[in-house]
């Protein structure tokens, strides 16, 4: 006979059990009501983009897990090429032979290809290496964005000669050091008013992924791995020339960094250094005016993820940047989860990782970007995502995992490793567009949103494509084309800022733009590459709803401060630095 | 004066499993959170003490839950910030040796039946420890040495070596079966999900048959059932699919069980 007291123990276990079911349950609800203020349309072809990402192709060795290896590579940057105030579009894709694409924006809704005629589609050569993103930036202050595509091979520097062609300079710029990269930001690290640039390493720089000479290649540990190739920061000493400065900077980071962002975290006037790695802790790098770099203990070391991309936005209109670091997610074999970490720095010397739901779970995420998409005052976040769609009835997971809790010189050697085949990894998932809904959270709106698709997502950057006053978005996709979703959502105020340079660089990408929105103060930086392989509009959109735009304060590049009051909203500002 | 000799297993087996999680933490924070330690640790102590003595009259010695507790923070991988895992995990852990008897022994071992439960059930949520140990080769060499030794005192050595050596077997069949490189299906074994199994798992002395020959034939079967659904993974059947996620501890779980209770019962029968 059943006691009265093993009785009450068995239910508490079997409701135990049920409160297992309900909460797991629980975890695959996504928000987001049907009637969301956000509606996007996917109008790559009728705006004349028809850019097909193709992978690279590698050395035999390694045909294996070629799939794995090489599914990298389709990355998308903005900026105003030819000056006219219509942003324009540069695509990178991955195989020898294949042209990158630089689509000029001819202010009908529709974009042009022109990267043949202006220099800058055939870079993907055998000697040479492939595409794996582009970053711009006008080193040398003439008022034309250069063009940096950094790649599994020689990075590229082409200068913009301002008359629809570009100039490779990379022989006489000091940039032609071989490296295995997948991103790279312009920043003004010295604030002498020139750009330089931070390339990261991915793969170490010694590997020559079409005459591989080992097949060591591979992460020396799934979390810890410091075996990557070396980061390298190139000063711009001007006249078109850089130097190697990373030892002396200490930056030379080797932790398969994947993406990297630039901003003043701490509020001392520098530019710092936030990056992304693959297999490793997110590292801060805080600058200590432009003498060096200080490795920051900011509540990073501790977590070890596989970042994969760095969003800058100021989640809760406190005045700070805050960082978005995509990771993996899949179900049953890892939740490693997104990390949405809120800068305390100045109060508590720390960042807080405070991702939750929808924003810590979105699949194999990559490249992502905030971005006011509906005018609100608050910063919306669009993630890409979905590692290799291939076989859809098979899965490379469960092969994979034989090899990633097992000892490091096992799976460093790609021979190891189990051939992928046909199968897909984390494939077919969708995008995730976030609503920032303030102190109540994210909301995933996608599907109402219309963000439907289920290609392998790499780089999103965000622009006001058409001049709308709208942040419309564009995706990299791997092996497959890109998209443009067009933003119609509900009108709201706005108002957008340029900034133009004269003591600082001319790009002005550093300076730090705050900008009051009724009783909260949004603060956004001048991108110089961000998310994955990516880079935003130059140009700074903040969304301000119903309330009232109160001042706009610029902090320069050069350390000058501008505030501004009155400004007209609804409408685009070009600021130009006072002297 | 006690001897080291004369120490209960139980407690080199807490020492063990204290070195895992002091070790796992210095040099890769393995917790992911001292909260989630908290969490189960405190429940499982709490769940025991509570229900040995509800139930039985006294409370039990709490090694056994201790044991448990870091086992499941060590093993519980949940989506991120997520504590619930953890506090039910741990409450149904213990609660298992309470609820699912035969004559008056708990059937499984209390972690291993917690994890396999919530892989099976809560897969949108919990996923299980892989690679966060930092893929090491020193600090696995470190844990296996202290293993050994103290699943040699605990007099358990058989169990652990019979199942490792099982295991390689059966990775040499299957990459004959599945043509892929060796060291893939050897790779597990060297991770340190399965140094927790061999060590704290398999090994239970409460959860393990009467006699050493057929603790020997369980881990065996426990290491083919793993290898069946190993299979599974490789060809991609999609029925096995929730189990393929942790083979070992689903074929235990499996396993592990249907050999106590026949143990029991033929006990009881002789």
């Amino acid at each position: 006979m059943l006691s009265r007291r093993r009785f009450i123990v068995i239910a508490a276990f079997v409701a135990a059990i049920g409160a297992v079911v309900f909460l797991n349950a629980g975890a695959l609800t996504s928000g987001g009501s049907a009637s969301e203020s956000i509606h996007l349309t996917e109008v790559a072809h009728a705006s004349g983009i028809d850019f097909v990402h193709q992978s690279p192709t590698l050395d035999p060795k390694v045909n294996h897990i070629a799939a794995h290896i090489g599914a990298l590579g389709a990355c998308v940057s903005v900026a105003d090429v030819n000056n006219d105030g219509w942003p324009d579009l540069y695509f990178t894709t991955s195989r020898f032979g294949a042209a990158n694409a630089l689509y000029l924006n001819q202010k009908d809704g529709t974009f042009r290809d022109v990267a043949a005629e202006a220099g800058v589609a055939a870079v993907n050569r055998p000697g040479e290496g492939v595409s794996m993103g582009a970053v711009w930036g006008d080193y040398d202050n003439d008022g034309f964005e250069d063009l940096l595509v950094y790649k599994w091979g020689y990075p590229q520097l082409f200068h913009n000669l301002g008359n629809g062609h570009f100039e490779d300079v990379t022989a006489q710029s000091g940039l032609r050091t071989w490296m295995n990269s997948n991103g790279a930001v312009w920043l003004d690290f010295d604030r002498d008013g020139l750009l330089d640039l931070y390339i990261t390493g991915y793969f170490r720089s010694d590997i020559d992924f079409w005459h591989l000479k080992t097949t060591r290649i591979m992460q020396s540990s799934w979390d810890f791995a410091s075996n990557g190739g070396k980061n390298l920061l190139f000063k711009n000493m001007g006249k078109g020339h850089f130097k190697d400065v990373t030892d002396s900077l200490g930056v030379g980071s080797t932790r398969w960094t994947l993406a990297a962002a630039s901003a003043d975290f701490n509020d001392d006037g520098w530019p710092d250094l936030y990056l992304a790695n693959d297999y490793g802790p997110e590292v801060l790098y805080l600058n200590h005016e432009g003498k060096r770099f200080v490795l920051a203990r900011a509540g990073l070391e501790d977590d070890s993820k596989s970042g994969m991309a760095v969003a800058l936005g100021d989640v809760y209109n406190r005045g700070e940047h805050d960082v978005f670091v995509t990771n993996i997610s899949e179900k049953g074999f890892l939740f490693q989860g997104n990390n949405l970490r809120l800068n305390f720095l100045k109060q508590l010397g720390r960042f807080d990782e405070v991702a939750s739901g929808v924003v810590a779970d979105a699949g194999w995420a990559w490249g992502a970007q905030f971005g006011d998409l509906n005018n609100d005052g608050l910063l919306d976040l669009v993630v890409a995502n979905g590692f290799i769609s291939a076989d859809s009835g098979r899965d490379y997971w469960y092969a994979m995992s034989k090899i990633a809790g097992a000892q490091g010189n096992i799976f460093e050697d790609a021979k190891n490793w189990p051939p992928i085949g046909s199968a897909s990894l984390s494939g077919y998932e969708r995008s995730r567009v976030l609503l920032n809904r303030g102190q109540a959270g994210f909301d995933d709106v996608a599907q109402e949103a219309g963000a439907t698709d289920l290609l392998d997502g790499r780089a999103v950057a965000m622009a006001d494509l058409f001049n709308r006053g709208l942040l419309d978005v564009v995706i990299a996709n791997e092996k497959a084309r890109a998209l443009v979703y067009r933003n119609s959502a509900n009108p709201a105020h706005w108002v957008e800022l340029k900034l133009v340079g004269t003591r600082s660089n001319r790009s002005a990408i550093g300076a730090e733009v705050t900008v009051e929105i009724g009783p909260g103060r949004q603060r956004q930086v001048v991108d110089g590459g961000s998310g994955f392989c990516s880079q935003n509009d130059r140009r700074l959109h903040f969304g301000l709803g119903d309330q009232r735009l109160g001042s706009v304060t610029i902090q320069w590049p050069s350390g000058r401060t501008q505030v501004l009051n009155g400004l007209a909203i609804d409408q685009l500002h070009v600021v130009t630095e006072p002297r | 004066m006690k001897t080291a000799a004369a120490l209960d297993p139980k407690y080199l087996i807490v020492f063990l499993i204290t070195l895992v999680l002091v070790v796992g933490e210095a040099r890769y924070h393995i917790l992911g959170g001292y909260q989630r330690l908290a969490t189960t640790l405190g429940i499982c102590l709490a769940t025991e003490a509570l229900l040995s003595w509800w139930l039985r009259g006294r409370v039990a010695n709490l090694a056994s839950a201790y044991i448990t507790g870091i086992s499941l923070a060590l093993l519980i991988k949940p989506q991120a910030n997520i504590l619930w895992p953890f506090a039910l995990g741990a409450f149904i852990a213990i609660a298992s040796k309470y609820v699912l008897t035969y004559r008056g022994r708990h059937l499984w071992n209390p972690s291993n039946f917690a994890i396999a439960l919530l892989v099976l059930i809560a897969a949108d949520s919990v996923a299980i420890l892989s690679h966060q140990w930092g893929n090491d080769l020193g600090t696995n060499l470190v844990i296996w040495a202290f293993g050994l030794v103290i699943a040699w005192r605990a007099r358990v050595l058989h169990v652990t070596l019979t199942y490792v050596a099982c295991f390689i077997l059966f990775a040499v069949l299957r990459h004959f079966i599945v043509g892929g490189p060796l060291f893939a299906e050897l790779a597990p074994i060297t991770g340190p999900m399965y140094q927790l199994f061999v060590f704290f798992m398999v090994t239970d002395p409460r959860t393990t048959v009467s006699t050493r020959r057929g603790r020997m034939i369980v881990v065996a079967i426990v290491a083919l059932v793993e290898t069946l659904i190993r299979l599974g993974g490789d060809y991609q059947l999609e029925l096995l699919r929730p189990f393929y996620v942790s083979p070992p501890i689903l074929a235990l779980a499996l396993v592990g069980p249907v050999a106590m209770w026949w143990d029991l019962r033929r006990k009881a029968a002789a």
